[in-house]
């Protein structure tokens, strides 16, 4: 596909970026060489941490304060990007190198029109006069594929979606035809059909003009889908540097492999029994509306986070609630903890009805079912020791302290990070935090755990441990769970039923592998075709 | 729409607060030890029996608690602030007279403190960790940290006594007989010290403000875009940082609008300012509590009146509530 | 990095904190060094600085000791500026958490009572309640705490309104905590260092005020003040411009070293929250 004899448009040599002193290492990128050639996407990989997004910085002469290239040289077009002043990096810029970054909420300036923006990059070059700048920012609008573009060019920043935003980047980015885009991460925000449907865009771009496009992820599906080569990076440093293909076939290193691995590959589930008949969970005819007070800055809204849900879950089963954004499906998950209150419909557990208790009653019937969350960072309170924390649950409900704290160290033992209870959180990993709040919530012995996009926050590989431990749990615990999941891929892995939802309405319901399998709902295809990397997989299978 | 909706709000809310302050004003006068109307009367109506006869009266002392709220709240609302004994005339009169002289002041002041607090302070920010930027942070400490009224007598010591340049007290030069231009000149020279001093203080906060909001809009996402499209730095740090910067800045100027009020019945004490500052100086020691209530009361619908305008700025310079739908 | 050490590295806090260690010392000595009252008229009016030993700051319009009342007045503004600033976060603290743990209409109601206190001009609201309480050391107290607590209780609303969906509050209301021990336990010790810097900032901003009120003649009349002393000799300033001066210094001073150590604390406190989060 690419000429390997041509020369490359940019080429770096033996590069190394230096951390502030303090840092957790002296390098973030060290001795690092690849060559990016025209017309071809190559991909910089690697988990959080890897140093994948410091040499393009370096390139756009971007570097955050107090990290600088401490050796070697990266040549574009002849000249040492690296050793130019900021004055002469300033003239490449945005005409000839462009960037689109990861927040397309927070990378546009909220005070200003989207077309001033846009026009802002011909104004940097000095190029055309206010009318064409205009003229150009539609033509650009259009291309990119925003609806209404007449419209959009006038909006500011706050009246268009996630997916608008990242397409004004992306026209910005492409307004003066830059022989290089550098992506950095710029589909990790966003949902999976709109993940799709920008990862087209870039694709579609890059061919239709023949520019090198640098495209930094930490997700192999995303370089199935539009990778020429792929540059896998670990601690700084190359592991591994290839043709996609054959990369993603055959990796000859490790770490790459361990990486592909621990990607929920194997799209389609096996098919699970449940234990016994008994439902635990009953949810029926669910309804919860949220209402935003008129205040000064926004008129009154009512948002229909549910409506009219209806589900059972069987002692022993692990049911994947999964959707985009806004689906409804986080809040489905803390009514049925109740951290909120339903409007109307049935919630009961066990038969017994827990959605209208209320005050005391509640926080008595509480243990019953526990919660892991998202945010490992959040999850835990920093001031408490991590033994204390698990214990703190069954202190609340009598146990004794002893007791509770010696039960604790049982649970750390189990979710194995035996002997840390007398630790604090920031002693410990994004990982090894989410072990600890699943031993938190296993303290309470609950009937059902809801798990809300709990492996989310995490790296690949992390996240492949967190659930082999949750499998591994629910053998020894015959724990009940209810998924929560924006990923399909994650969500295939470990649930025995699939619940989609959209717009606070569930879409299609079924055992996982039918619904992998044999989707019966458009919105369900749509979903399962916008999982990057999947026709490769598939085609692996 | 949301903009003229925010200033239907914003004045609705106004007049809640006013009425609020009438209330906490008849609490104020039940509340204090001693007979009311000798309180309103002050040390020097209190041997007055037909003063104190006519106080009871207006305000029903001898009658339920709630007729003599319903008479204050009523009058107060009529733009009846009743009397002051020692001055011989009524409360709205001697403060209206005095308004004026207390608008160009706090005013002048205003308008000077935030103009170059906002400057010092984005110099502060772009010149972060360099000497000139650490003396504009340390002067700005500084002046934050002077009592307002010792500034004050210093400058009159310096200014006025020592150096002889400037007029130490009063508004305009008395017998001078100015009019037309050499007036707006004479009252001009008499505004320098205390306007200067007033805002000083005020400049110190703004510098601070400005500083730290710069620097946090500068951590934004969107100036590495900036950055990315090739722009020059000035242009980004006017364009995009103080752009944004400014919102929480006219926020705060609003809330210190208080304070300044408060700042000026220091400046005017110490300048023989004729405004309302000074008034409430004069009546402090005169203990004449009527003038005081009714100075508190005006002193607080100004504040007002500083917040809706900034209210006002804000809505202009945020499209999220400008064109919110 | 020891919380002591982080603080040491500012070098303004330091020395911040040096001046504040000075002026309590003065307050602690001055009964030591000055026994007499220094109220008492020891020499001529209008003595000088530095002309008659014992009396390096000279004398007042009454032939009192500037120094006496300067190293006494040390201790009145001290005390006013702890004991009020303690006063407003007894009344701010509890509003601002019940305000932000419960939300909706406590939160409104509270919220609403709070901007009142913050429109109405701090200062002359100040004057306005010493004067009709008639001015002591317990209505100049109050007075200040009146007017300084609704920042306490804003700050301290924000900080529960963010920290109460936490995910570990979350956690801890799901294991059946009661709302008692959420709000002591789970969320109020993490809102502590924002409270500390904050106060050690409301202790200078309450000797400013209490200065300014005294000088305006509405100071404790058995106390001897700073401020008192600049307004009793803002008339013959022409005369003798150090009778101001030196009390206006010790204010400055006093506030600046304040401002420097909150300025520390702050730095010395907050890396950690964020070292934490990140």
């Amino acid at each position: 596909m690419t000429d390997s004899q041509a020369t490359p448009l940019l080429s770096l040599r033996n590069v190394s970026i230096a951390l502030p002193k303090g840092a957790d290492r002296a390098l973030a990128v060290e001795d690092v060489s690849y060559d990016v050639f025209r017309g071809e996407i190559l991909c910089v990989v690697g988990e959080s941490g890897s140093g994948k997004s410091m040499a393009a910085n370096a390139v756009m002469g971007l570097l955050p304060k107090g990290v600088y290239t401490s050796g070697g040289e990266a040549i574009f077009d002849g000249q040492d990007l690296l050793q130019l002043s900021e004055k002469q990096h300033r003239t490449l810029r945005g005409l000839r190198i462009g960037m689109i970054f990861q927040e397309p909420m927070t990378a546009l300036n909220p005070l200003m029109r989207v077309g001033a923006q846009i026009a802002e990059v011909f104004e940097a070059h000095g190029q055309f006069n206010g009318r064409e700048r205009q003229q150009k920012a539609l033509a650009l609008l259009t291309e990119v594929g925003i609806p209404d573009p007449d419209k959009a060019i006038r909006a500011y920043p706050f009246q268009l979606s996630g997916g608008q935003r990242q397409r004004v980047m992306i026209a910005m980015a492409l307004a003066l035809e830059p022989e290089l885009l550098i992506a950095d991460e710029p589909t990790t925000a966003l949902d999976v059909t709109t993940q799709a449907q920008i990862l087209e865009l870039i694709r579609d771009l890059q061919q239709r003009r023949g520019m090198a496009v640098m495209f930094i992820t930490h997700d192999f599906g995303v370089v199935a889908e539009i990778a020429n080569r792929v540059c896998v990076m670990r601690y700084g440093q190359i592991v591994e540097l290839g043709e996609a293909e054959a990369v993603l076939k055959h990796p000859s290193h490790d770490y790459t492999r361990a990486l592909i691995e621990a990607i929920p590959s194997d799209v389609i589930p096996e098919a699970r029994g449940a234990e016994t008949d008994t439902p635990l969970l009953e949810v029926v005819g669910l309804n919860k509306v949220f209402r935003s007070k008129g205040g000064l800055f926004k008129p009154a809204r009512e948002v229909h986070a549910l409506q009219d849900v209806s589900f059972s879950l069987v002692k022993g089963e692990t049911i994947g609630i999964v959707g985009e954004s806004g689906s409804g499906k986080s809040t489905l998950g803390r009514c049925v903890v109740r951290l909120e209150r339903p409007d109307s419909g049935t919630l009961s557990l066990s038969g017994t009805d827990f959605m209208h208790l209320q005050g005391e009653a509640l926080r008595r019937e509480r243990h019953r079912v526990q919660m892991i969350f998202q945010d490992p960072y959040a999850s835990l309170n920093p001031r408490h020791r991590v033994g204390y924390a698990i214990a703190q649950g069954p202190i609340a409900n009598g146990t004794s302290k002893g007791q509770a704290m010696a039960k604790a160290k049982e649970l750390l033992a189990l979710v194995g990070l035996d002997g840390t209870d007398d630790r604090y959180p920031h002693e410990f990993s994004g990982g090894q935090r989410q072990r600890i709040g699943i031993a938190r919530a296993l303290a309470m012995q609950p009937e059902l755990i809801v798990a809300d996009e709990a492996v989310s926050a995490l790296d690949v590989s992390i996240q492949a441990q967190i659930l082999e431990l949750l499998e591994e749990l629910k053998q020894k615990l015959s724990l009940s769970l209810l998924f929560i999941t924006h990923d399909l891929r994650v969500a295939a892995q470990i649930c025995d039923h699939i619940v989609v939802m959209q717009h606070g309405r569930i879409v299609e319901q079924g055992p996982a592998r039918e619904v992998f399998l044999a989707p019966r709902e458009a919105y369900t295809r749509e979903l399962l075709d916008a999982i990057p990397g999947r026709e490769h997989e598939l085609a692996d299978a | 729409m949301l903009y003229v909706r925010l200033i239907t709000m914003r004045l609705l809310k106004a007049v809640v607060v006013l009425f609020m302050i009438i209330i906490f004003n008849f609490v104020l006068i039940q509340l204090a030890p001693g007979d009311p109307a000798a309180i309103l009367a002050g040390e020097a109506g209190a041997t007055d029996e037909e003063f104190l006869r006519q106080l009871r009266e207006r305000f029903g002392l001898d009658q339920p608690l709630y007729v003599q709220l319903w008479r204050y709240v009523s009058g107060v609302a009529m733009l009846d602030f009743g009397f002051s004994y020692r001055q011989q005339m009524p409360v709205l009169d001697l403060i209206l007279a005095r308004l004026p002289a207390t608008l160009l002041l706090t005013g002048t002041a205003f308008v000077l403190s935030l103009f170059l607090g906002i400057v010092a302070g984005s110099l502060a920010a772009a010149r972060v960790k360099k000497p000139s930027g650490s003396i504009i942070m340390a002067l700005a400490l500084l002046f934050y940290a002077t009592p307002l009224f010792w500034v004050a007598l210093m400058s009159v010591v310096l200014f006025s006594v020592y150096l002889d340049l400037l007029p130490a007290y009063g508004m305009y030069t008395v017998g001078a007989g100015h009019t037309g231009l050499a007036l707006v000149l004479d009252v001009g020279k008499h505004l320098i010290l205390p306007a200067t001093t007033l805002a000083l203080f005020f400049m110190a906060i703004y510098t601070r403000m400005t500083r730290a909001s710069m620097l946090d809009a500068s951590q934004q996402d969107f100036v590495k875009t900036a950055r990315a499209k090739g722009l020059k730095n000035s242009v980004i740090q006017r364009r995009h940082i103080l752009r944004n910067a400014l919102l929480p800045i006219i926020t705060l100027a609003g809330l210190q609008a208080g304070q300044m009020v408060g700042g000026a019945i220091l400046t005017e004490t110490v300048f023989a300012w004729p405004g309302i500052g000074r008034l409430m100086f004069e009546a402090l020691q005169q203990r004449d509590y009527n003038l005081l209530l009714g100075i508190f009361f005006f002193s607080a619908a100004l504040v007002i009146l500083f917040n809706i305008i900034t209210d006002l700025v804000y809505g202009l310079a945020d499209p999220r509530i400008k064109e919110g739908s | 990095m020891s919380f002591f050490a982080r603080f040491a590295q500012n070098r303004g806090a330091l020395i911040g904190l040096i001046i504040l260690l000075t002026i309590i010392a003065m307050a602690i000595l001055a009964p030591l060094l000055f026994p007499e009252s220094p109220w008492r008229m020891v020499q001529r009016p209008f003595l000088p600085p530095m002309e008659v030993d014992g009396f390096p700051l000279g004398t007042d319009t009454m032939g009192r000791n500037v120094a006496a009342g300067l190293m006494h007045g040390a201790w009145v503004s001290l005390l006013i500026g702890l004991v009020s600033t303690t006063v407003a976060l007894a009344i701010g603290v509890p509003l601002g958490a019940i305000a932000g743990y419960y939300g909706g209409l406590i939160d409104d109601a509270l919220m609403r009572f709070t901007e009142f206190f913050q429109t109405i001009p701090n200062f002359a609201l100040a004057i306005v309640l010493v004067a009709i309480m008639q001015p002591s050391i317990t209505s100049i107290v109050l007075a200040i705490a009146i007017v300084s607590w609704p920042p306490v209780a804003r700050l301290v609303r924000a900080e529960f309104l963010s920290l109460r969906n936490r995910e570990y509050v979350e956690a801890a209301r799901l294991v059946g905590q009661s709302n008692t021990t959420i709000i002591l336990r789970q969320i109020l010790p993490n809102t502590l260092s924002p409270i500390i810097v904050l106060a050690s900032l409301m202790v200078a901003t309450a000797i400013l005020l209490e200065s300014a009120l005294s000088f305006l003649g509405l100071g404790d009349p058995n106390v001897m003040s700073w401020g008192y002393m600049i307004g009793a000799a803002r008339t013959v300033i022409r005369q003798a411009w150090w009778l101001s001066f030196f009390p206006g210094v010790a204010i400055l001073l006093t506030v600046l070293a304040l401002n420097l150590v909150g300025e520390g604390l702050d730095d010395a406190l907050n890396p950690k929250l964020a070292r934490e989060r990140s």
